[in-house]
């Protein structure tokens, strides 16, 4: 039973690494770029939520409200000052921009909130569980991210697949020339893709800061485990990025009952087995005509 | 038409020559005009030089950029603690041992991460790194989470040591600048330009674009493991979360970025703006590393050639030079 | 006055130059056919027309204003669609989204879906598939479709046979000949010298970035051109 337990947790896990992930997996799709302090800008979010909390005494989920907002945002102002200009650059100039950002998120943090770690406190909502039945129970937080993260999932489905816009997103990942010629304008597209990438690890960044404990480090583990199931799920699905991110999470949970050191090499193991024998992920679909 | 000769020389890269052998001279003579302080401090200018020289080989010459060449800074150092303490082999030697290990692994390392293009392949460096430190703070035998301490060199006295380290980091800076120069002004080198340059080109142009990129690797490894263990035979204590550290390369893209990518003179600038700002900015905390990021970022803006590059492109100057020019004689 | 008006158009790619001196005039509703070898230029000045190419100002003017240089999706908004070279399906789109994806900037006009798919019975057939499991022909087809869904005051269309077998390139032109029946203005670069001359009121041949000869079809004779093609 403590397995099943193990595994479940896993997958709750799963939830949270897919609302990371999905951001990423965006951003990648439509642009072509990583952003390196993807991880970074989620602790910042829960940072900025605990200032809020730290000031003005804001249960943690109502700061999503003025966090998330301000998170896209950033996002948007950093692709249309920043990373706009790089474009057609190549692949060096966005990957050492976004890691220059990360280093100095990070010692900004540092500077601001010091090395103490800290957690977000929802007021009991993260300890209530809900029991399943033969000795089973799953935390209610963990299920209300892994619910939030299909939400997210299904909305952004939506949203690339219905809307107009998405439609453009879609174009510009296949062939940005060509979806020039359609009138579409790549860099605002780009502003509202990062836009929208920032605000949902905005999310994620507060349901971890809920969830566990975290400090101004924190940041480049959440891109590897966000990185990590992007991979596993193959590239340009985004279904496959959460059960990229539940696979993660089952792998660390179970290396973890193992071992307690083991629990995230683990994870780092099993991205490595899926990189060697199927390096495309698991629902990969044959994207661009490279 | 005039009679012409294809040169490789300047006057410039003459004097420049000129003012490398003074630095060397220099560098050679330090113990003697200088302090055990300043020798120590050097030691780390070198290492960060050479690491530097290292990434800038691979991501400015090579197209590969890499976020986990701290994996063989950490690999280099816990190669030096176990060669010296575990199998007696002489500390100083084992810095180039630690090399050959470092470049050893990085052949099964390039079979995982060269799966990869362009910017994953940076993620899946820096996720291979995370692996290695994790395994090797997983391990009793290297000291889990706290690290060993090099004993080996405790029976020597510490001015013999501290010299001794100091002419290994001269030996390796030397080698490292000497051996990249050699290698890129080599038929190897041309043709990793070449893939730099256009890798589709270079490669219906018959470069082995695979093979030159996994030379490059191994190399950049060799370098980066050898700073590594020399690192440590400075600050004697190896642990898992500094050596293998995201800092080291960190420090290592900033110095080339600013001071130049894909230059041989980039680095040297670079390292010395690196050097300058944690000397005047140290005692303030984290805020050196926040302006350095901002400078990096910056120079990707406004000047991806860094500062190098801008001397270079004003005067038309190059110290090492690497281009062939055509120049008229008569 | 003319729809578009070329001056002295000058293009570079890099230090690369592809078009010395260009000149030449549509007026509306005529078709312009743009002949030439491979590597002549005539992609190059569809590109540089429709915004693809940074080029001077005042080299290109569209109804008088000048638009050189701006960019491609400025000059969609313009009334100016580019039918590109090798059809350029969106592979991750299905056949009805390629055609929505082409109204993207929402202009008004006759074209609409609807439209479209009654120009193209074959496209509405399979309108649900990706747009890239037609064949060659329909994918031209979906092409042309696109290009008129964003209701442009001038289309341009570049190579539209490369590839395709005679009989489909005869319905194309006949299809084009029902657009620009309409009052359409079309600039058609081709390599196949002869069907693209029977549709259009004005030739130039380039050779080499420059234009080598202009004039009527029917002024012109087969001698006179190969000789301007080819160069003499």
């Amino acid at each position: 039973m403590a397995w099943v337990d193990t595994v479940l947790q896993g997958l709750l896990l799963g939830g949270l690494y897919a609302l990371f992930a999905t951001g990423l997996s965006l951003i990648f799709g439509v642009m072509r770029i990583v952003n390196l302090a993807h991880g970074d800008f989620s602790i910042l979010a829960a940072f900025g939520a605990v200032a809020l909390v730290d000031a003005l005494g804001w249960n943690p989920l109502l700061a999503l409200a003025a966090v998330v907002p301000a998170m896209a945002l950033a996002g948007w102002l950093l692709q249309r000052v920043v990373l706009n200009r790089l474009l057609g650059q190549g692949i060096l100039p966005p990957v050492l921009v976004t890691f220059g950002l990360s280093i100095v998120i990070q010692n900004a943090l540092l500077e601001a909130f010091s090395a103490d770690s800290r957690r977000l406190d929802p007021g009991g909502l993260d300890t209530a569980s809900l029991a399943l039945g033969a000795g089973l129970a799953v935390g209610w937080f963990s299920l209300v991210t892994l619910l939030v993260a299909v939400a997210v999932l299904v909305g952004l489905q939506l949203f690339i697949g219905r809307t107009r816009l998405g439609r453009a997103l879609r174009a510009s990942a296949d062939d940005p020339g060509t979806a020039a010629l359609m009138g579409i304008d790549d860099r605002r597209l780009y502003a509202l893709a990062m836009a929208v990438s920032l605000g949902i690890v905005a999310v994620a960044g507060i349901f971890l800061g809920v969830r566990t404990t975290f400090s101004f480090s924190s940041g480049p583990d959440r891109l590897l485990f966000a990185f990590e199931a992007v991979i596993i799920g193959g590239l340009g699905s985004l279904w496959g990025t959460l059960v990229g991110g539940c696979i993660l999470g089952v792998a660390q949970t179970t290396g973890a009952r193992l071992s307690p050191g083991w629990g995230i090499l683990t994870g780092h193991l099993v991205f490595l087995a899926v990189l060697l024998l199927r390096p495309h992920g698991l629902f990969a679909r044959p994207r661009r005509s490279d | 038409m005039a009679p012409v000769a294809v040169e490789r020389g300047t006057r410039a890269s003459r004097a420049g020559a000129a003012a490398a052998a003074v630095a060397l001279a220099a560098l050679l003579t330090l113990p003697l005009w200088g302090g055990a302080a300043s020798m120590r401090q050097l030691v780390e200018i070198i290492a960060l030089l050479v690491l530097a020289q290292m990434w800038n080989l691979l991501a400015g010459y090579a197209g590969l950029i890499s976020i986990g060449q701290q994996a063989y800074v950490g690999l280099g150092g816990y190669t030096l603690v176990v060669l010296a303490d575990d199998l007696g082999v002489d500390p100083f030697v084992s810095v180039a041992l630690a090399g050959a290990v470092a470049a050893l692994l990085a052949l099964p390392t390039a079979a995982l991460v060269f799966r990869f293009q362009g910017a994953y392949f940076a993620v899946g460096t820096w996720a291979v790194a995370e692996v290695y430190r994790l395994g090797v703070a997983n391990t009793g035998a290297l000291g889990r989470g706290t690290g060993r301490t090099l004993k080996a060199v405790f029976p020597l006295a510490r001015e013999t040591r501290e010299l001794v380290t100091y002419f290994v980091a001269v030996a390796l800076g030397v080698a490292a600048l000497v051996g990249v120069y050699a290698f890129l002004r080599s038929r190897f080198g041309l043709g990793l330009m070449a893939v730099r340059d256009s890798a589709s080109a270079a490669d219906t142009l018959g470069v082995d674009v695979f093979r030159t990129q996994l030379a490059v690797y191994v190399l950049a490894a060799f370098g980066t493991g050898a700073t590594g263990a020399l690192v440590y035979l400075n600050l004697l204590r190896v642990s898992p979360d500094a050596a293998f550290s995201i800092n080291w390369t960190a420090a290592a893209i900033f110095i080339v970025v600013i001071g130049g990518l894909g230059t041989l003179e980039g680095p040297v600038i670079g390292t010395a703006v690196y050097f300058t700002l944690r000397e005047t900015l140290g005692d303030y905390g984290s805020w050196y590393m926040i302006l350095l990021g901002a400078l990096a970022v910056g120079a990707m803006l406004v000047y991806p050639r860094g500062l190098w590059g801008l001397v270079a492109d004003r005067w038309d100057v190059r110290l090492f030079p690497l281009e062939r020019r055509v120049v008229s004689r008569g | 006055m003319s729809l578009l008006a070329v001056r002295e158009l000058n293009a570079f790619y890099g230090d690369f130059q592809a078009l010395f001196g260009v000149s030449l005039e549509v007026a509306e509703g005529e078709t312009v056919a743009v002949i030439g070898a491979n590597g002549a230029g005539k992609s190059t000045f569809l590109g540089a027309v429709a915004g693809v190419l940074p080029v001077p100002r005042e080299a290109v003017r569209l109804d008088g204003d000048a638009v050189g240089g701006l960019r491609a999706h400025r000059m969609v908004d313009l009334g100016v669609a580019l039918v590109p070279e090798g059809r350029r399906i969106f592979p991750s789109l299905t056949v009805e989204e390629n055609l929505r994806v082409g109204a993207h900037r929402a202009r008004s006009g006759r074209w609409t879906l609807r439209r479209v798919f009654e120009l193209f019975p074959r496209l509405a057939e399979r309108r649900r598939q990706p747009g890239t499991n037609l064949s060659g022909g329909e994918q031209q087809m979906l092409a042309i479709g696109r290009g008129l869904m964003g209701n442009p005051r001038l289309l341009l269309v570049d190579e539209m046979s490369l590839g395709l077998a005679p009989v489909v390139v005869k319905q194309l032109y006949e299809v084009l000949a029902t657009i620009a029946a309409e009052g359409m203005t079309t600039v058609v670069v081709e390599q196949d010298v002869s069907q693209v001359l029977r549709v259009a009121g004005q030739v130039f041949c380039f050779r080499k970035g420059a234009v080598s000869l202009a004039g009527r079809p029917a002024e012109l004779t087969r001698a006179r051109i190969a000789a301007a093609y080819f160069g003499a």
